[in-house]
């Protein structure tokens, strides 16, 4: 069956089990490798995107059910707030061995999108799905602090 | 042919007799750093990793190559799995050559020993891997030797295109000038550098004249990557035609494939190949979702007349009735424990139990397998490179030679990574090997399989017996520890003296405190349950139940918990140093607000060369514990990237944490009852201690590791910080308050 959904701008056709999680359609079948699994029981966050804008796990999420949809990857974060947590992620050296990181980011770059000041039980509340086995969190709350500073107050409600 | 299999791999980690490892260590870090820079430099052509500088224009040494591009890359023989060994060793090869930091670049070694071998495992490095936290100790003369000896190439080509003496030549911040005002970058003198013979003796900065090393803040080299999805780890390579396997493995350890229906898994849309190998059944697909319905589809009986089917709660019986009996063996004896236990004016005994704990790293095992006619390919975040080659060599009937290793980064590993068998890539290798090698193949394991697979940190059980004299002194310590071997029955085994498991009794109570009379013995369980080493090792537990035991006993004495370890520590100096910095630091001397369920505790311990200790405070609330706030005293000799040793020390605080408030995996009837992360919880960021402060001991020592050291002490600090609050005793892992509270009413 062929499912059409839009991947960071672009459309692209999947000729694939519609049951398939999305993440292995972007994965295996876009080879778009950014995106991780992780536990496939959206226990970890290692697999999140953006769904029209919504942070969302990839790994129980049926490719069928993003028809039609706009999809965003690490590969494809080119938002304002996105920017800015990535050039905080690495100004503060967040990542250890990085491979959570992709799902931090896209999950950090969501709670910034909604609120360009989060304190620090708003980041709680958006971060706790993420896991990081090398304990990077408080590095990870510390960046996202840092990348609010660096957004206009505007882009969000505080 | 030079070695192959089990028997000849324990001759290789075995060590000279007579040499003490330091020695050992000292000796043959001499020799490496001789031997592989004065020797003419082999090209691993296959491999590709490394270049030769002959008949090229960059200049090229089995550590360092300067391209024509002006970039340094220097070649890492130990596995990135995030503890900082891509930006750690380039430090200190920058320094040496006074490179600039921004133009350092980093890649893995291929597999070759002894070029890449690792100087702490084994004579004549002749086992390249990552473990112990040796990375930067066993690379530390080994990469200053090789950035000197580049840099002194440079110069000397500098000196021959100006015609001017080489002492007249100054590197600065990765540009070679001279007094004249003529300079040079290194991309413009590699060629001619690369020309030159490679000289023999060169010498080494003074640490005084240290600029990168030390240096607050050194960048990260693989933050950018790793920040924006573009770091390839190896379930990230893509092959041609490459297929995606996943195994079904026995749901109880030891147990063997009986029979294999198979006829419903290939009827799964995608699925190409069902086979059998020799950890279960493999089901191959065109992708991941093809190849994780298959297994679901597939039916197999399993033989599980060798399977273990003991749980938990049965184990930990008879390791309790093990520890009572009398075939332990004496780990460490010194004085009289009976008469001086007899004599004492007060003896406590505690009891502590560990559970099996998995190492559960963010990306769960993958392994890619390319396998020819007369050449197998590996890709892999390969822990135990030279093992690894052996296996998979073994596993597709090619010599070790034929298998190249590519090491990728490796998403975690805390030390599952690395094992004698190497699962799984001995896995792949045999799934290349039955399906004839007809395409790429990649193995992927869920988390399920991850959490479910074994080799986990070993179920322990201690007893000790301490014994306090009229004036509140300890001086005597009966320890009993019983817990699973994880050399015994590999090659690793070579390792074991008087039949005693070094990693099971590392750190244990006697052997870092000063202490008369003591004696530690341990007793091996037979279990069919595989362990390994889990970060830090036997120290995860030692350090507990060490540190515990001597809060109690300073409580017992009606001591401060600080003065009553300084007064053990006269032998010990440098954990006397970092106790007292933690202590201070945290303002130890000042009263604590108790009450509100708030408390502070501390401990300290030493592992791999290093020295942590912690204070913790901590506010428990209706019996759930909060970590308020970590202080941190590290000795690791000197930090050359002290914000990664900072890094280290969060994240040993975050994992040890983990482990103490959650972390158990159990069996029951022998089938292991956690397969995720719902089951199996680990700190999230709304449960870490905000606040970790990292002081760093200043130490003029070579480095010595932090990728472990951090952790063994974060659990007992909690844990006597809950007894400050409480006033309840926590000697179980994971921590259950409620559990303890109502044991002891």
């Amino acid at each position: 069956m062929s499912i059409q959904l839009t991947v960071n701008g672009q459309v692209r056709e999947l000729d694939v089990d519609p049951d398939m999680p999305l993440l292995w359609a972007i994965r295996d079948h876009l080879q778009l490798t950014g995106t991780k699994f992780g536990c496939g029981m959206a226990l970890c966050g290692a697999c999140t995107v953006h769904i029209d804008g919504q942070p969302t796990r990839s790994c129980i999420t049926p490719v069928s059910a993003v028809a039609g949809k706009k999809v965003t990857t690490i590969e494809g974060l080119s938002t304002t707030a996105g920017r800015a947590v990535q050039a905080a992620w690495v100004k503060l050296d967040v990542p250890q061995c990085g491979y959570c990181q992709s799902g931090q980011v896209m999950s950090a770059a969501a709670l910034l999108a909604g609120n360009s000041r989060p304190t620090d039980e708003d980041i709680d509340a958006a971060m706790a799905g993420n896991i990081c086995r090398c304990a990077t969190y408080v590095r990870i709350r510390a960046a996202i602090h840092q990348a609010a500073d660096a957004l206009p107050a505007a882009a969000g409600q505080s | 042919m030079y070695f192959r299999h089990t028997d000849n791999l324990s001759m290789l980690l075995s060590r000279p007799e007579g040499v003490s490892r330091r020695d050992f260590l000292r000796l043959t870090t001499l020799a490496g750093a001789g031997l592989t820079l004065g020797a003419a430099w082999p090209a691993p052509a296959a491999q590709g990793a490394a270049k030769s500088s002959a008949g090229s224009n960059l200049l090229a040494t089995p550590f360092v190559r300067i391209d024509p591009d002006n970039t340094v890359t220097v070649i890492c023989k130990h596995l990135e799995a995030g503890q900082g060994v891509w930006t750690g060793l380039p430090a200190v090869v920058a320094e040496e050559l006074d490179a600039s930091w921004d133009q350092m670049r980093v890649e893995s070694a291929p597999a070759l020993v002894p070029t890449y071998g690792n100087l702490a495992f084994g004579p004549d490095a002749r086992v390249q891997g990552t473990g112990g936290s040796t990375s930067l100790a066993n690379s530390w003369d080994q990469l200053r030797h090789a950035g000197a000896t580049a840099r002194a190439m440079l110069v000397q080509a500098a000196a021959a295109r100006w015609k001017v003496a080489a002492s007249d030549i100054t590197v600065s911040d990765g540009v070679v000038s001279h007094s004249s005002g003529r300079k040079a970058t290194f991309g413009e003198l590699a060629a001619s550098a690369a020309r030159l013979p490679v000289p023999a003796n060169v010498g080494l900065k003074d640490p005084a004249h240290f600029k990168l090393i030390g240096q607050e803040k050194l960048p990260r080299l693989d933050s950018h990557a790793k920040s924006t999805g573009t770091q390839q780890f190896a379930i990230d390579v893509m092959l041609p035609g490459m297929m995606t396997a996943v195994i079904a493995r026995p749901p109880r350890f030891g147990a063997k494939v009986q029979s294999i229906d198979a006829t419903a898994a290939k009827a799964v849309p995608g699925v190409v190949d069902v086979v059998q190998v020799p950890r279960g059944v493999a089901v191959v697909g065109r992708d991941m979702w093809s190849a994780k319905k298959g297994r679901e589809a597939l039916k197999v009986t399993w033989d599980e007349s060798a399977a273990e089917k003991r749980g938990t709660d049965e184990l930990l019986k008879s390791y309790r009735e093990l520890s009572r009996g009398k075939d332990a063996h004496v780990a460490l004896s010194r004085g009289d424990v009976d008469a001086a236990l007899k004599g004492a004016a007060k003896v406590i005994e505690t009891e502590f139990e560990f559970p099996y704990l998995a190492h559960a790293p963010m990306e769960p095992l993958t392994s890619v397998c390319r396998l020819g006619a007369d050449r197998c390919e590996i890709w892999a975040g390969c822990q135990f490179q030279t093992i690894d080659q052996i296996n998979a060599a073994t596993a597709v009937g090619l010599k070790p030679e034929q298998v190249t290793i590519y090491t990728l980064a490796a998403g975690g590993t805390f030390g599952r990574r690395a094992n004698a068998e190497s699962d799984y890539i001995s896995e792949v290798a045999s799934i290349a090997k039955a399906t004839g090698g007809k395409y790429p193949v990649r193995l992927i394991w869920t988390r399920e399989d991850d959490i479910t697979g074994g080799r986990y940190r070993p179920l322990n059980y201690h007893r000790i017996t301490a014994g306090l004299s009229k004036d509140g002194k300890l001086v005597a310590v009966r320890q009993s520890m019983v817990g699973q071997s994880i050399m015994a029955g590999t090659p690793f085994a070579a390792m074991m003296k008087d039949g005693v498991d070094p990693t099971a009794v590392e750190g244990n109570t006697a052997e870092l405190y000063d202490v008369e009379h003591a004696q530690v013995t341990w007793s091996q369980p037979t279990v069919g349950v595989p362990v390994l080493w889990w970060r830090s090792v036997g120290h995860s537990h030692s350090a507990f139940s060490k540190e515990v035991a001597i809060d109690e006993l300073a409580q017992a004495a009606g001591q401060d918990p600080v003065a009553f370890r300084l007064a053990l520590l006269e032998k010990h100096p440098r954990q006397a140093a970092a106790l007292k910095l933690a202590a201070g630091k945290a303002g130890w001397d000042r009263p604590f607000p108790q009450g509100n369920g708030r408390g502070r505790g501390i401990a300290v311990h030493e592992s791999f060369g290093s020295v942590v200790a912690h204070v913790a405070e901590v506010t428990v609330t209706d019996d759930a514990i909060r970590v308020d706030r970590v202080v941190c005293a590290v000795d690791c000799g000197i930090a050359v990237t002290p914000d990664v040793v900072r890094a280290q020390m969060q994240s040993c605080v975050g994992y040890g944490l983990s482990a103490a408030l959650y972390g158990k995996i159990t069996l029951t009837d022998g089938r292991v009852d956690q397969t995720n992360f719902h089951q199996y919880r680990v700190m999230r960021i709304n449960e870490m201690p905000r606040l970790i402060e990292v002081h760093i001991v200043p130490s003029s020592n070579p480095p010595s590791g932090v990728g472990e050291p951090g952790l063994p002490p974060i659990a007992p600090a909690v844990a006597n910080a809950i007894r400050a609050a409480t006033g309840i005793r926590l000697r179980k892992l994971p921590f259950d308050l409620a559990a303890a509270r109502s044991a002891k009413v």
